[in-house]
């Protein structure tokens, strides 16, 4: 039960990460991949098996094998994974406010695709 | 060479004049431009250093943090690493000149990210572990968003806006790999990655494949391959020049990491795995190389040109890392170095250009010139035969090399006639941009005297150095085609002998270090054997 719940987690973040990232407004890219980075890094926590009531610290009189811990390792590549997505979300988030201020639009072309008027008010499933 | 530290100096000598130059570039412009030059100056100085030391055969390991491999992270320098980290190295001190003339000063930080930017690609080739070789992909990716954005305007951020959503989302599917290699073996080092997927039980192939082909896309994203090289044209083409310059090495990069994964962990050794890429990689190769040569006389600016150049041109390396055979990977390291040389060369070229027709950039029509149109012009000339392979420079040999390899293999067809198609696309292509450019300047504007231009012209002598220093490095690779071919052919040797590299890295034993805090930790835990 909880490997399908977590399978299904997943793969709700990827699809609606992907789906948010093929918008063509910044703001919806920049969700998309940050949900996308939420199930990438869940993944790899997954990857090391799961586990509950583990912990990947040791403990005296307790044989040291992955039977009687939670690995750490993936834990570790986890918490790498989250500075490096976090520093990246930020850089990206920079670029898409400088770009918004230089060319007036929120469109990942710049401001290639025509204002909106008052009469069509912007249309957020512009391809 | 013999100190064993040298081996992680190409990443912590960046990292510190990186550091000092964030610290420095504001209050000493003029000095942190000389303090950078002489960083990377001491950079390829240690880099041919371990070339030189790599070319006795040997696999030098070095183990981070002393951590025994596969726990801990190793470096490990072979001859492909050094020959990346001397070209690279060289590309940057290039880049760096033509830097100094005037670019480095439109934006804030250039020569720290620049150095950071290094650090990442040196940390790149070095790495030993998978792990950490997404770390250094995002260190110079990072670096390499700054540098993009360097002297901003629109075209800059509209180009940085895809490149870093496209690597994002490409950094997803890499750890997504990581994760799932991970999973499967329970280990990172590369080498010990190669020994754990050849025993995988057979009911976990299918996970494997699914791993081994996303680190493939992910490093296909970076080197450019057909579906995924639409970003580069753009961004190389919006970049400052000195940056563009660097980043002809960003593609290597891509392909260094296809040429290491495929032939250690995905060799003939890895069982099911083996050829993994094989079916279909020397196709999308020679696709990839019809497209970039027609992009190439497709173009309406240099730059752009220059851009579809690098896809032809990765297309060509990716061909031969597809065909997967050591005389096949030689050629194409051949022609490697030069198109590199050749292609940093003319994206600095291109800015000088546009510096001398000062109304019409790097725009390929006629447009009246400055005095240095003649100079210019045999510089095109060279730097054009270089990256097309026409005879008496390199570049040449190294497709022929390619060429003749590829004849005993069920490819030589296709190879053939698409390789030589696309030189002689690229020829003509370059023949027309510098006949327009060069030929007939005078009369098409009449109107536009070249006095606009003379206010822009004033650090001709770094741009004409860096230049003239890539022009020469071209020549000398042509008068010393015999060493280089040698080198490449015992590269592609060593990179299909895995066993070497991989004996190399798990059998590196950490060092009796003086103060061994970790024995400390264990005895303090164990009062009873305190004595010792």
């Amino acid at each position: 039960m909880m490997n399908f719940l977590i399978a299904t987690g997943l793969g709700t973040l990827t699809a609606g990460g992907i789906w948010l990232m093929l918008r063509a407004r910044t703001f919806d890219v920049i969700i998309g991949l940050t949900l996308l980075g939420y199930a990438v890094n869940l993944f790899i926590f997954f990857m090391g098996r799961l586990r509950v009531g583990a912990a990947p610290i040791m403990v005296d009189g307790v044989a040291p094998s992955l039977a009687n811990y939670a690995d750490p390792l993936p834990q570790a590549l986890v918490l790498t994974a989250i500075v490096i997505g976090f520093a990246m979300t930020a850089v990206l988030l920079v670029i898409a406010l400088r770009s918004h201020a230089d060319c007036g639009s929120d469109h990942v072309d710049g401001a290639d695709v025509p204002a909106p008027t008052a009469a069509a008010p912007r249309s957020r499933d512009t391809p | 060479m013999s100190w064993p530290h040298w081996i992680v100096m190409p990443i912590i000598l960046p990292l510190i004049s990186g550091a000092v130059l964030l610290l420095a570039a504001r209050r000493a412009p003029a000095l942190a431009a000389r303090f950078a030059l002489a960083a990377t100056a001491l950079l390829l100085a240690i880099s041919i250093g371990l070339l030189a030391r790599a070319d006795g055969g040997s696999i030098s390991v070095y183990l981070l943090g002393n951590w025994q491999a596969p726990f801990g992270i190793a470096l490990a320098l072979d001859r492909l690493t050094a020959l990346m980290l001397v070209l690279t190295a060289t590309v940057a001190m290039a880049a760096l000149i033509y830097g100094c003339g005037g670019d480095d000063r439109r934006g804030a930080h250039f020569h720290a990210l620049f150095q950071f930017q290094l650090m990442g690609l040196n940390g790149a080739f070095l790495t030993a572990d998978l792990f950490n070789l997404f770390v250094f992909f995002e260190v110079l990716l990072i670096s390499s968003y700054g540098l993009l954005l360097h002297g901003a305007g629109a075209a800059r951020l509209r180009a940085a806006t895809h490149y870093v959503s496209f690597n994002l989302a490409g950094s997803a599917l890499f750890l997504i790999a990581v994760a799932l290699l991970y999973g499967l073996t329970g280990t990172l080092s590369m080498a010990d990655l190669a020994v754990r997927l050849s025993q995988l039980p057979a009911d976990r192939t299918l996970l494997a494949h699914s791993a081994a082909l996303l680190l493939l896309v992910v490093f296909f994203v970076k080197a450019a391959l057909l579906p995924l090289y639409f970003w580069l044209p753009a961004t190389y083409g919006a970049a400052s020049a000195p940056v563009a310059a660097l980043f002809a090495i960003m593609t290597k990069v891509g392909i260094y990491a296809v040429l290491r994964v495929t032939t250690l962990m995905f060799g003939a050794g890895a069982g099911s795995l083996t050829a993994v890429a094989s079916p279909w990689l020397p196709a999308l190769a020679l696709a990839t190389i019809a497209l970039g040569a027609i992009g190439v006389l497709a173009a309406q600016h240099l730059r752009a040109q220059i851009g579809c150049l690098i896809v032809a041109s990765a297309g060509t390396l990716l061909l031969a890392v597809g065909l997967a055979r050591p005389d096949t990977v030689a050629a194409g390291l051949v022609y490697m170095v030069n198109s590199t040389l050749a292609a940093a060369g003319l994206f600095l070229l291109a800015d000088r250009i546009g510096y001398a027709r000062a109304g019409a950039g790097d725009a390929l029509r006629a447009a009246a010139f400055d005095a240095t149109r003649t100079a210019q012009a045999v510089l095109f000339f060279a730097l054009a035969v270089a990256a097309a392979g026409v005879p008496p420079l390199a570049g040449f040999i190294g497709k022929a090399m390619l060429l003749k390899a590829a004849g005993t293999t069920a490819w030589a067809l296709w190879v053939i006639s698409i390789v030589l198609a696309g030189s002689l696309l690229l020829m003509v292509s370059f023949a027309r941009s510098g006949s327009v450019l060069f030929w007939r300047p005078a009369g098409a504007s009449p109107g536009a005297p070249p006095g606009g231009a003379q206010r822009l012209v004033a650090h001709h002598r770094a741009h004409g150095a860096a230049l003239l220093a890539l022009c020469g490095l071209l020549v000398m690779c042509s008068v010393y085609a015999g060493p280089l071919s040698r080198y490449t052919a015992a590269t592609a040797q060593q990179l299909f002998e895995p066993r070497a590299y991989i004996a190399a890295v798990l059998g590196a034993r950490p060092v009796a270090a003086a103060i061994d805090v970790r024995r400390e930790m264990r005895e303090a835990a164990k009062p009873g054997d305190a004595a010792k």
